[in-house]
């Protein structure tokens, strides 16, 4: 090579020679040498020769949807790693600025959509703080509101675990959990209606009461889900390769975590029990028992053991909460009594499924000439909320999700933020993948859990 | 409901005259307090229309409909809950720094519990080293930024409004908001200080269009890199299109008839 360049060099093939300017005439001749070109190729050629640029995704099956990371190589491995997002985004906080209160729940629920019920907690508990309504809103409806934040943590869980194994090749983990979850989002679907998207909470409490013969659903479903994860634990936790892929693997410490601002998981396996639901209680969580799981080994395969170990904590919960449900007397409320707030959602199972309630029609149709006014304002106008912000944190399967909600006293949201766990964590991808080897990028990155919905929103 | 009725111990078993004032009174708390009563409550819009017509304002239409949109203002002390002793240990611990207490701060909010510094820009990144580094303020994580655009609010257009969490003292929050003019949006970063708010000021930056001063690489992390704008801004339309439904057109959101 540096023979080759240094006869290039002497005897430049391209110079001019004295023939050429004779045929040329007075011709200006170009040739492709000069300049710093010579510092540029010396430069390139000093580099390790397998030096490569590698954009992993935006659509690679093992980058939990529309992430990009470009990873420098140098033979296996990952000199530096950058992380670029915002294929996702698809502007779900302007648009809550043109939809009432209420509807921002339909808009949020979509952000991170494997964990839909936290964004419409947290959504609600910071409206509820700026109307002032945080104490009126029905134990009930804060009860059913935890019920589901937990199922929806375990559905959670078992995605980042079930995905996570089949990045590693393995297969069957992802073929239980998935399975697992099934069971989760059918009792969610029994609920609410849908499985996603559910817009089953709202400012005030929940749409509506939980519907017949949930609490035997959701008791018989919980011991066929504790030996799905005994299954899945036998499968994952002491296994040799599982193990081999894991341990060391994504390492970040907790100096790492507390710098990089990263919640959840990860920094719990970084041995800091620090949980909101703990240490901030909303909705009542301080009236329930249960641990909060944590690990020292600060590496992908301590955050799998938390998440396993968190799953088992919130079933201790939902148990709690639908042993609370059923000693309700019945028809307590689920919503704020407050009928200027409370949006009339009273449904009906009709033969297509969900459909209105004939009972709230004949009421607002028939009977009161008032309800059907406030009926007709609610719906079309929707209410106001006093001027000012509040900021509300919840503890997501991933971390902390904040909402800082403005109000300027209209019918609308002046402004809703909402500050997902993933986009914050993702910020620690460079710090686990840099100086490993590139397969390791997809365990640590799945270690994360980052879910693009909500990075992007 | 019915049961609650048969009771008359039951604090639900009252006339519905009673919980309506109950009730007024409560929202008379929460709502931001009257203009005079505070020092300044901050002024930054105006409503127009006879919709939510509110506190015995004429709604006959002659005076204009106007009411003026009011957040709110600098809160007196004693400020409540633990917000006094944090506000006495970020003014002991700015002595001896770059800028003091009342250099550094414009005014404090406490509304709805929750306490709002309002710095000055040029002291932002003093004050919030203050807030990580002192033993008693200890805010190890700030859980990012959020820009809001008022367009209204002449010279403090653009807001930065910072979250902070200490989880050394038992989760306590406060919030710190920064402005800066539109014709001037720069604000300091302070990605030095707090290392993971480098994202959410790229996104502010993107969404906003405030400018970072000291941010390692100040680039569009949402929207394409040659994107023109700043969608979240207030004077940035949504966007859509007419939808036909069984012979209407519904008009695009930003278009709909509102009732703000």
């Amino acid at each position: 090579m540096s023979t080759a360049s240094q006869t290039t060099r002497t005897s430049d093939p391209y110079a001019t020679s004295g023939a050429d300017v004779d045929s040329a005439g007075d011709a200006r001749v170009f040739n492709a040498s000069g300049g710093d070109w010579d510092d540029v190729v010396e430069e390139a050629s000093a580099l390790h020769e397998e030096r490569i640029v590698v954009n992993m995704g935006p659509q690679h099956p093992s980058t939990h949807g529309v992430l990009r990371l470009i990873l420098e190589l140098d033979g296996e491995t990952v000199t530096e790693t950058r992380a670029g997002i915002g294929y996702l985004h698809t502007g779900i906080e302007k648009n809550m600025e043109f939809r009432n209160w209420t509807q921002g729940v339909t808009f949020c629920t979509r952000m991170d959509y494997l964990t839909p019920m936290m964004q419409e907690t947290v959504y609600c508990l910071a409206v509820e703080k700026l109307l002032g309504i945080t104490d009126r809103i029905p134990q009930r409806a804060s009860t059913i509101r935890v019920l589901m934040m937990e199922l929806t943590r375990i559905s959670s869980h078992l995605v980042a675990l079930g995905t996570g194994g089949m990045e590693m090749g393995a297969t069957t983990v992802m073929t239980v959990g998935f399975r697992e979850r099934e069971r989760i989002l059918s009792i969610i679907e029994m609920i609410t209606g849908l499985r996603m998207n559910n817009a089953y909470i709202r400012p005030g409490g929940v749409a509506q009461d939980l519907p017949r013969g949930v609490y035997d659903k959701i008791r018989d479903t919980m011991p066929a889900l504790r030996r799905g994860l005994g299954e899945l634990e036998a499968l994952l936790n002491e296994n040799p390769l599982v193990k081999g892929r894991m341990e060391k693997v994504g390492y970040l410490d907790l100096t790492g975590c507390m710098a990089l601002g990263i919640t959840g998981p990860v920094l719990r396996s970084a041995g800091l029990p620090h949980d909101l639901r703990k240490s901030a209680p909303y909705c009542g969580y301080e009236t329930y028992d249960f641990d909060v799981p944590t690990r020292t080994s600060c590496d992908a395969y301590g955050r799998l053991r938390v998440r396993i170990d968190e799953m088992y904590q919130s079933m201790r919960i939902i148990e709690q909460a639908t042993d609370r449900l059923q000693a309700d007397e019945p028809g307590a409320p689920v919503m704020v009594e407050d009928k200027k707030i409370a949006w009339p959602a009273q449904l009906a199972i009709g033969s297509d499924g969900m459909g209105n309630s004939l009972d709230h029609i004949r009421t607002i149709m028939g009977e009161s000439m008032e309800a059907l006014i406030h009926h007709f304002k609610l719906v079309t106008e929707g209410f106001r909320v006093p001027a000012g912000q509040a900021y509300v944190a919840v503890e997501s399967a991933k971390g902390e999700l904040g909402c800082h909600v403005v109000s300027d006293g209209g019918t609308r949201p002046y402004r809703a933020h909402f500050r997902d766990p993933s986009f914050n964590n993702l910020q620690a991808a460079a710090a686990m993948c840099e100086g490993g080897q590139i397969a390791d990028v997809i365990v640590a990155v799945a270690s994360i859990d980052p879910v693009m919905g909500g990075v992007d929103r | 409901m019915s049961d609650a009725k048969n009771d008359p111990g039951s604090t639900r078993a009252k006339g519905p005259g009673d919980d309506r004032e109950e009730l007024a009174q409560e929202y008379a708390d929460n709502l931001p307090a009257a203009p005079g009563t505070t020092p300044d409550p901050v002024v930054i819009g105006e409503r127009r229309g006879m919709f939510g017509a509110s506190s015995g304002q004429d709604t006959t239409g002659y005076g204009g409909l106007r009411s003026e949109i009011l957040l709110p203002g600098a809160s007196p002390r004693p400020y409540g809950g633990y917000f006094d002793q944090l506000a006495d240990s970020l003014e002991r611990a700015l002595v001896g720094g770059q800028a003091s207490w009342s250099e550094a701060v414009e005014w404090v909010t406490v509304d709805r519990g929750e306490m709002t510094i309002h710095v000055r820009r040029e002291h932002l990144v003093p004050v919030v080293r203050v807030l990580r580094d002192d033993p008693e303020l200890r805010f190890e994580i700030c859980t990012g930024v959020s820009g809001v655009h008022y367009p209204h609010e002449t010279g403090r257009e653009l807001h930065a409004v910072y979250h902070f969490l200490s989880i050394t003292n038992g989760s306590k929050r406060v919030r710190v908001e920064v402005t800066c003019p539109d014709d001037d949006p720069h604000i300091p970063s302070i990605v030095s200080v707090y290392p993971a708010n480098d994202w959410h000021e790229r996104e502010t930056w993107d969404m906003f269009g405030i400018q970072f001063d000291g941010h390692p690489a100040l680039t569009r992390i949402l929207m394409p890199d040659d994107w023109p704008g700043h969608p979240q801004r207030k004077d940035y339309p949504l966007g859509g299109i007419p939808v036909e439904y069984k012979g209407a057109s519904i008009p695009p959101p930003d278009q709909r008839r509102s009732y703000n």
